[in-house]
């Protein structure tokens, strides 16, 4: 799975917010990006300041309140032409081919037997339904936003392509292995 | 607490064979999904459960009382009462308008016209089609049909819904928007759901699955209880 571009993130979340500094711009990705890992403190600065050595983004001044200084952030023309290239590109729809899931099965196809894989494919259909679960409780619960909705969208149509293929190579398991074995 | 049970249900359909031998119990406020592929008896079980047909061998029983061996008119005496029923396509009466497709219920229980439709159009608010009321099927959306006939399913507070498919009918959001609204509902009021799906997406929403696989319970580890929506009562 494509990380997802941190710099491009912070471009626009300076773009729709205007001046900010570090704190801020964490918070704001914390939020609208409900689903996503928190982004570490370390990691806005890093990738701040590597956006300021590339001319993306430049610093606006310093606001000084109870504590340390804080620098804010402004985004420069480049900055918002990087941006724009990015929004407007297409992203290469994902091959999914790599994927562990499917390496696991036909490891275990090559080294143990049938049954062996489909052990292994029952657990994993296992933790991918109580995954899918969580996620199904968690979009259904009152208290959800539409930026949880839409990110738990994302997740759980992910999964249930993931859940849809280990029931159907359940099914194609024993056939697979006599496959691998002649 | 049990309420609703299969002991060994069997049901063949002339030399095919849909149930060999399925025990489940459905407890009280619980939602069980009931999965597996095409064929593998899923509705037939449901409508065995339902008191729509009769196994072959084996027992259903409600709250104790062996409803299998009961006549035609006794089994539907209780889905009436205790039962809701809800299919892929609503089969809301096309004569009627939605108001009066979701008081039908209520006035063949005895509950009084006025009565009824209050009822019913308390019910088609919280699916939010109240401004269907006075209009027929055949104007309607598949959603909203489908809304209208969550409504009718649930009007008579039922103590187990039975749905076969409640959503398969629709696109991927109406049909979310209904499932999400019916598991609300069937929590508030404690009424358990039996709800028959081939998808995993679905299934989701259900408090643990049974799979079906060839007539059989699967036993292969899916019988799962849900960490965030199990509470089971």
């Amino acid at each position: 799975m494509a990380e997802v571009s941190t710099p491009h993130v912070l471009l626009g979340l300076l773009a729709s917010g205007g001046t900010r500094h570090g704190y801020e711009l964490k918070r704001a990705h914390d939020e609208r990006l409900p689903r996503a890992r928190p982004l570490a403190f370390g990691q806005v600065y890093a990738t701040l300041g590597r956006l300021q050595r590339d001319g993306l983004v430049a610093t606006a001044g310093q606001e000084r309140e109870a504590g340390p200084d804080r620098t804010t952030y402004t985004l420069t023309d480049a900055g918002r032409a990087t941006l724009d290239r990015w929004l407007t590109e297409v992203e290469p729809p994902m091959p999914y081919v790599a994927s562990t899931l499917f390496a696991k099965v036909t490891v275990a196809l090559l080294v143990a037997d049938v049954d062996r894989a489909r052990a292994w494919l029952i657990a994993q259909r296992r933790a991918h339904t109580q995954r899918l679960r969580e996620l199904t409780a968690a979009k259904a619960a009152p208290s959800a936003t539409l930026d949880d909705v839409v990110a738990l969208d994302f997740a759980i149509a992910h999964l249930d392509a993931d859940l849809r293929w280990l029931h159907t190579t359940l099914d194609r398991v024993a056939d697979w292995h006599r496959e691998v074995h002649t | 607490m049990t309420q609703l049970q299969a002991r060994g249900v069997v049901k063949a359909y002339g030399p095919t064979p849909a149930l060999r031998g399925i025990t489940l119990d459905v407890d009280a406020g619980e939602i069980i999904a009931v999965t597996g592929p095409s064929g593998c008896g899923k509705s037939t079980l449901l409508h065995c459960l339902a008191g729509i047909l009769r196994p072959d061998a084996g027992e259903v029983t409600w709250h104790g009382h062996r409803i299998d061996t009961w006549s035609e008119a006794a089994r539907s005496r209780l889905r009436r009462t205790e039962f809701g029923v809800l299919f892929q396509f609503g089969q809301l009466v096309a004569e009627l308008t939605a108001a009066e497709n979701v008081a039908l219920p209520l006035l063949l229980a005895g509950t009084g016209r006025r009565e009824a439709r209050t009822a019913a159009l308390t019910w088609l608010e919280r699916f939010g089609v109240a401004e269907l009321a006075d209009v027929r099927p055949g104007e309607m959306s598949g959603g909203q049909q489908q809304r209208c006939a969550t409504a009718r399913a649930l009007v008579t507070e039922p103590r187990v819904l039975f749905a076969d498919e409640p959503t398969g009918a629709l696109d991927t959001l109406t049909g979310e928007q209904v499932l999400t609204q019916l598991v609300r509902l069937a929590r508030e009021q404690g009424t358990s759901v039996v709800l028959v799906t081939h998808e995993p997406r679905i299934a989701a929403y259900a408090d643990r699955e049974v799979v079906l696989r060839d007539g059989l319970v699967d036993q292969s580890g899916l019988g799962l209880d849900s960490p965030l929506l199990g509470e089971r009562r």
